[in-house]
């Protein structure tokens, strides 16, 4: 398969993995693998949900972001700020503040995201009335796109096919620099990522050519130097000479909180959060058993964006922090005025282009041959033990059974499977060790008091 | 290749396991979206009808490269006068399962509209058996 070119912003540390099936186990589209006593994550299956990176115990699975210091490649360098970042400060912590030190660490322009959130909820509002299929799927979550493609092809048509706030932001704060008479060359827009899918799309995109941001930053690097930068000015008391940014309205302020979307869109319309949640749903909404619901907002992290992978705070304390903010804020116009003067300019500028499938589930391309690789899975399953242990390296018997007909396992990659054979002498004591090697890694038995739990254990 | 799945008479809350089941293995068979998309909507239609009406009930799929062929078999109290029953609208369903959503007459009209060929016999006081066929050259 020719999936090669996909980029994936989570990766595993090789050095630091050491194999223990957290990460298999929970990985949504059954995506992770352990060979060679390291998980491996197959690039075509992975949707960038960054489950795996919460289940780690000993952080080995990390993301690939922009090293900070090529921000410094432009001489115009914009951060583009989610609402998120802030919400995760203590409440003393003004809004002003954050954004002074953004400028300090190095940023020439700091715009928040949501500033186009208003223009996006309108368009969505237009498109998903002349809908010919509904419900209308949110394209806000680049870990929901991808995973309509990968594993709900049939309701990519029903994806809304409109920008998420980082994407028309990045396009509208450059086409107002540009005007400002700063030649695109210069515009070096970064984004401060709240979660590891968004890396990947802004690497990667679904549906368009190339992005429109040049960078990705990870929001626990920049949470920690404002962090600092905060506490340092606190304890020398020194007075921020603060930053006023374009005040947002309070639905753009919660836009990327659960149901920031689906609360503001016409008709019924239904929000979802957790991954694992919207697999559930988007089930039950291929089998057409919902009725009429007109709109979704599908989000892969439990509540929404504040509970982020990258987000260090808290985030049931990050989502009050900002439902207080947008009270406070109560008014102001959802589109602000700005950016009335591009409104023909954005909505020439807010398709994502085509959402092409990407199946992941297909046995094989050709029906034929898929049908008789599913008739040998099948038989397959006759003989393994349906105890989804995962000693096999793969996450339960089904997905071994699948491997070994893909060719990637065998079938005395089962240790049930592996007493049998012996007990019938197919199998010697030796063999089976060495085919436990090649999954979970040379010495991996041999008795080690250093390891996590163990005797001498290096501090926890 | 055949399969086969049980259907539970009465619960609910199973009701689109059978239908789930089948979407999965035709995904893995790498039938076309809009293929499934169309039989599964039928068969979900089918497997509510079965929950709903009948005592117990299975699908069995039969899959050819040509064409998949269904059938949902039931025993149940059967369908005395099918071309009423295929009317929009037509329903014998009680208050309780209309009240969960169900019943709202429009499985049948619904099953044929995403059939290529629906056949149905039924038998009353024994069960009622219906089939669906999806045809794949298109």
């Amino acid at each position: 398969m020719a999936e090669d070119s996909f980029y994936h912003a989570l990766k595993v540390d090789e050095k630091t993995c050491y194999g223990c099936t957290h990460c298999m186990n929970v990985c949504p589209t059954g995506a992770i693998r352990i060979r060679n006593g390291i998980a491996s994550i197959r690039p075509d299956w992975c949707v960038d949900c960054g489950e795996c990176m919460r289940a780690c115990p000993v952080d080995a699975i990390f993301v690939e972001h922009d090293d900070f210091d090529r921000i410094f490649n432009y001489k115009c360098r914009v951060a583009l700020v989610p609402a998120v970042l802030i919400g995760q400060f203590p409440a003393k912590v003004t809004e002003a503040e954050i954004f002074s030190v953004m400028r300090e660490l190095g940023f020439t322009h700091v715009f928040q995201t949501e500033h186009t959130a208003g223009i996006i909820r309108k368009a969505m509002v237009e498109t998903a009335r002349e809908a010919e299929e509904k419900p209308s799927i949110s394209s806000f979550c680049p870990a929901i796109v991808r995973l309509v493609q990968i594993k709900f092809p049939s309701l990519l048509d029903q994806v809304l096919n409109i920008k998420p706030p980082i994407d028309a932001s990045a396009v509208y704060f450059r086409k107002r620099l540009e005007d400002e008479g700063i030649p695109s060359e210069d515009i070096g827009i970064f984004y401060v990522t709240p979660c590891a899918a968004k890396i990947a799309a802004v690497k990667s995109p679904v549906g368009e050519e190339q992005s429109p941001l040049d960078g990705v930053i990870d929001m626990r690097f920049i949470y920690n130097k404002i962090y600092r930068l905060i506490k340092s000015r606190h304890n020398s008391s020194s007075v921020s000479p603060g930053e006023m940014l374009p005040l947002l309205s309070p639905g753009s302020i919660k836009y990327s909180l659960t149901e920031g979307e689906a609360s503001r869109m016409e008709g019924r319309c239904l929000a979802i959060d957790g991954i694992h949640n919207v697999i559930e749903f988007l089930e039950k909404l291929e089998n057409d058993e919902l009725g009429n619901v007109d709109f979704l907002e599908l989000r892969a992290c439990d509540q929404s964006c504040a509970g982020g992978v990258l987000v260090g705070g808290n985030r049931f304390l990050t989502t009050e922090r900002l439902n207080k903010r947008a009270k406070r804020f109560e008014g102001v116009a959802d589109i602000p005025g700005d950016i009335k003067a591009y409104t023909h300019f954005m909505n020439h500028n807010m398709d994502i282009g085509i959402l092409e499938p990407r199946s992941m589930m297909a046995l094989d391309e050709d029906m034929g041959e898929a049908m008789r690789k599913m008739q040998q899975v099948r038989h397959l399953m006759c003989f393994l033990p349906g105890i989804d242990c995962g000693a096999c390296g793969a996450p339960n018997c089904q997905s071994l059974a699948e491997d070994i007909v893909r060719r990637e396992s065998q079938l005395s990659a089962c240790v049930f499977i592996q007493r049998m054979m012996e007990k019938h002498s197919k199998l010697s004591g030796e063999h089976a060790l060495k085919i436990i090697e090649k999954v979970w890694g040379k010495n991996r038995l041999d008795k080690n008091c250093n390891k996590k739990g163990a005797e001498d254990e290096a501090g926890g | 290749m055949k399969f086969k799945y049980e259907i539970e008479g009465g619960n609910f809350s199973k009701a689109g396991n059978a239908s789930s089941a089948v979407k999965k293995m035709l995904k893995q068979l790498n039938v076309p979206p809009p293929i499934i998309k169309r039989l599964v909507v039928a068969l979900y239609e089918g497997e509510v009808n079965v929950v709903a009406h009948a005592w117990n009930g299975c699908i069995q799929v039969d899959i050819e490269p040509h064409r998949i062929f269904v059938i949902i078999e039931d025993e149940g109290p059967g369908i005395p006068d099918i071309d009423q029953a295929m009317q929009e609208g037509y329903s014998t369903a009680s208050q309780a399962v209309r009240e969960m959503g169900f019943g709202a007459g429009m499985g049948l009209p619904n099953m044929k509209k995403n059939a290529d060929e629906l056949n149905i016999t039924s038998e009353v006081g024994k069960g009622t058996k219906v089939e669906i066929t999806t045809l794949l050259n298109e």
